[in-house]
């Protein structure tokens, strides 16, 4: 029996992290604690190395290798270059709260780095099979994460209910994807798009089924409405640098996987996922921002916040066209980098024995430090939707869409609801710029990390200024 | 009815008995031995389906390796199994009630006759299960195969970060240390001067 090689090429960027993340975990080994940046460092080198690879691999062509269950094209590599670059942007908010905490160790930066592997696998994932195993991945890493800090009662509980209820949704994933593969007999992407095209028109109950079960299952790992029992807790339990990683970057590779799977797999059952992501979508909307108003820890608040946003990012998938995909993929990269941001500056605000985690601690920050407190209203206002900013922009792109498709009902709904949402993160705003400060000192903070914070806020405006370069990629992304 | 539909039946009956006394019998070590079983003749039955590799991994994984390790723990832990069926009667009702409407939507939406499966021609003798299933493994599915190989990897580091703790104040001893020890580090010699009579 003879074997052809697969075309390794394309995966060459996985290759070098896979690589990588080894060699820190031994590396990690051999380093005294004073020596831990050693590790950092080679990890933002692995995030830039795998950038530059992606790119120099890049061809405008798909190509599918090992066998059918790979696929690097535009969209992959687009969504790939965005979670390097937030990685990176987490690690590099997260090393000052970590050397505080005594939490600076490698595995860290192993486990996250094995996490990016995760998403990329789930970018570039072409088969069921390999789709799974790449949300496992990124799942695992995860579940460790959040209870890195491991005496920390509330980061245990965050972490058990995280795993417990990740699980369960892996099974739900996993069932329905079972039985598309009974019915088409095939675990490969393309091939069940065309049994379903084939029998388009007439579709079995056991098919509806299966949808049934795929789309419960996404819509817990990505946290909507009435599958976000656990964001809340696992957003406000864990290690605020574990809070950012989860709530930046695999949004982009939650984005990828539903594109990979209800847009090229279950295309020809649109009429019928529709209705699953509008009921989805309508929940999340009222019920993230209507219980965000009531927070008053910011994490907490943040994770409501989250599940609005899914809600709106629901909103661009359901539409169905390119414009839609193309609109969602806009928002969930806008999102990404605003709750970076946001998270970020919980970090920023922190220091030893003090988490800057409650509305309270908020209050005044324009007297103590005007900088931070513009960048803050930035993303407040981004996430709020305010016209010069790219939140603006992200939304009206998403609604235009919807009303292409001609729902403007639903619409008007998702701009109601917006108003609504406006309500709280603008209480943010009149926390820092009209109540009286604290008598607490700001922690001073390295130049890396108050630049990048400076970038991260000022992208606000400047992409929502010039949405069109961000649009474009978008557009190119998600093709003809 | 042919030799080898009574053997299905044989086992499949020994299988559902297993199972159903796993979850009734009150002392959870015969509970192990019932899961054991039911392992055992799910193998049996795999390997009648011409799934020999399958039949035999479940019976040196499971049986062999897992169900002992649980046999250890049931025994070492002592569980106080009446606390556990405490309420067993009175959530039976709607347990039934569930389990029964899942069953008659089961057999709605799950039905054979949606999935047109035609029961494939014995395979070759010449090729065994195993053999091909190796070959797949390192070809087609070489991709998910690693991943998988990292997934477990993962599985390492996080459960030893999450364990591997040096807590100061055991009363651990170091072998080394001790066998390092000189003289000089266990005795003082105290000169002192003869008390006068």
């Amino acid at each position: 029996m003879s074997f052809p090689i697969p075309d390794l090429v394309p995966a060459i960027p996985e290759m070098f992290v896979l690589a990588m993340a080894c060699t820190i975990l031994v590396v990690d080994l051999f380093l005294k604690d004073d020596r831990r940046d050693v590790t950092y460092g080679l990890t933002q080198f692995t995030l830039f190395g795998a950038l530059v690879l992606t790119w120099i691999v890049h061809v405008p062509e798909a190509r599918v290798t090992f066998s059918g269950s790979f696929i690097a094209d535009p969209l992959s590599d687009t969504l790939k270059s965005f979670i390097y670059v937030i990685a990176a942007g987490v690690f590099l908010y997260s090393r000052p709260y970590l050397k505080e905490r005594g939490l600076f160790k490698g595995e860290y930066y192993v486990l996250g780095l094995f996490a990016v592997l995760g998403m990329l696998v789930m970018v570039s994932a072409y088969s069921f099979v390999t789709l799974y195993l790449g949300l496992e991945l990124l799942s695992l890493c995860l579940y460790a994460l959040v209870a890195f800090d491991r005496d920390s009662g509330r980061a245990s509980e965050a972490a058990m209910k995280y795993f417990i209820l990740g699980a369960l949704a892996s099974g739900m994933l996993l069932y329905g994807m079972s039985f598309l593969y009974g019915l088409s007999g095939s675990l490969e992407i393309p091939v069940v798009a065309e049994y379903l095209i084939a029998n388009a028109g007439q579709f079995s109950v056991p098919l509806t089924f299966a949808l049934v079960f795929v789309v419960v299952g996404l819509a817990f790992k990505l946290g909507a409405v009435p599958f976000h029992m656990w964001v809340p807790d696992v957003y406000h339990g864990a290690p605020t640098p574990v809070t950012l990683l989860i709530g930046s970057a695999p949004k982009i590779a939650g984005f990828a996987i539903i594109m990979r799977l209800l847009a090229d797999g279950l295309g020809a059952m649109h009429a019928d996922w529709q209705g699953m992501l509008v009921l989805l979508a309508v929940l999340s909307l009222a019920v993230g921002n209507l219980i965000a108003i009531a927070q008053t820890n910011i994490k907490r608040m943040l994770a409501y916040s989250t599940i609005s946003h899914v809600g709106f990012l629901l909103l661009g998938i359901l539409a169905g066209t390119q414009e839609g995909y193309a609109a969602a993929l806009f928002y969930t990269v806008t999102y990404a980098i605003m709750a970076m941001g946001g998270f970020g500056m919980i970090i920023l605000l922190s220091r030893q024995g003090f988490e800057a985690e409650n509305l309270d601690d908020f209050k005044g920050l324009n007297e103590r430090n005007p900088w931070l407190a513009f960048m803050m209203l930035l993303l407040m206002f981004s996430m709020a939707g305010v016209p010069p900013t790219v939140g603006f922009y992200a939304k009206l792109m998403v609604l235009q869409a919807v009303v292409q498709i001609g729902m403007t009902w639903l619409a008007v709904y998702a701009v109601i609801f917006s108003i609504v949402g406006a309500f709280y993160y603008l209480r943010v705003v009149k926390l820092m710029y009209f109540d009286k400060p604290a008598d607490e000192p700001l922690p001073v903070r390295g130049l890396d990390v108050t630049v990048v914070m400076s970038v991260n806020g000022l992208l606000m405006v400047v992409l929502g200024i010039f949405p069109g370069i961000l649009m474009s990629i978008a557009a190119l992304a998600v093709g003809p | 009815m042919s030799f080898q539909l009574a053997m299905f039946y044989i086992f499949s009956a020994i299988l559902v008995g297993a199972a159903a006394a796993m979850i009734t019998v009150r002392n959870p070590v015969h509970a192990a031995l019932c899961l054991v079983l039911a392992f055992f003749t799910s193998a049996a039955l795999w390997i009648m389906m011409e799934a020999e590799f399958l039949g035999i991994v479940l019976v040196l994984v499971y049986v062999g390796a897992v169900m002992v390790l649980f046999l250890f723990v049931v025994m070492m832990l002592d569980v106080n199994i009446a606390r556990l069926r405490e309420g067993f009667i009175r959530f039976l009702p709607v347990g039934a009630l569930v389990a029964a409407a899942m069953a008659v939507v089961m057999i709605m939406v799950v039905g054979a006759r949606h999935f047109r499966i035609e029961p494939p021609a014995p395979a070759a003798t010449d090729v065994g299960n195993t053999e091909m299933l190796g070959r797949l493994i390192y070809t087609e599915y070489v991709y998910p195969f690693e991943l998988a190989a990292v997934i477990l990897l993962v599985a390492i580091v996080a459960a030893i970060t999450l364990t591997l703790r040096r807590r100061p104040g055991t009363r651990h001893i170091d072998p080394a240390e001790q066998v390092k020890v000189k003289r000089e580090d266990r005795i003082r010699i105290v000169k002192m001067e003869a008390e006068k009579k």
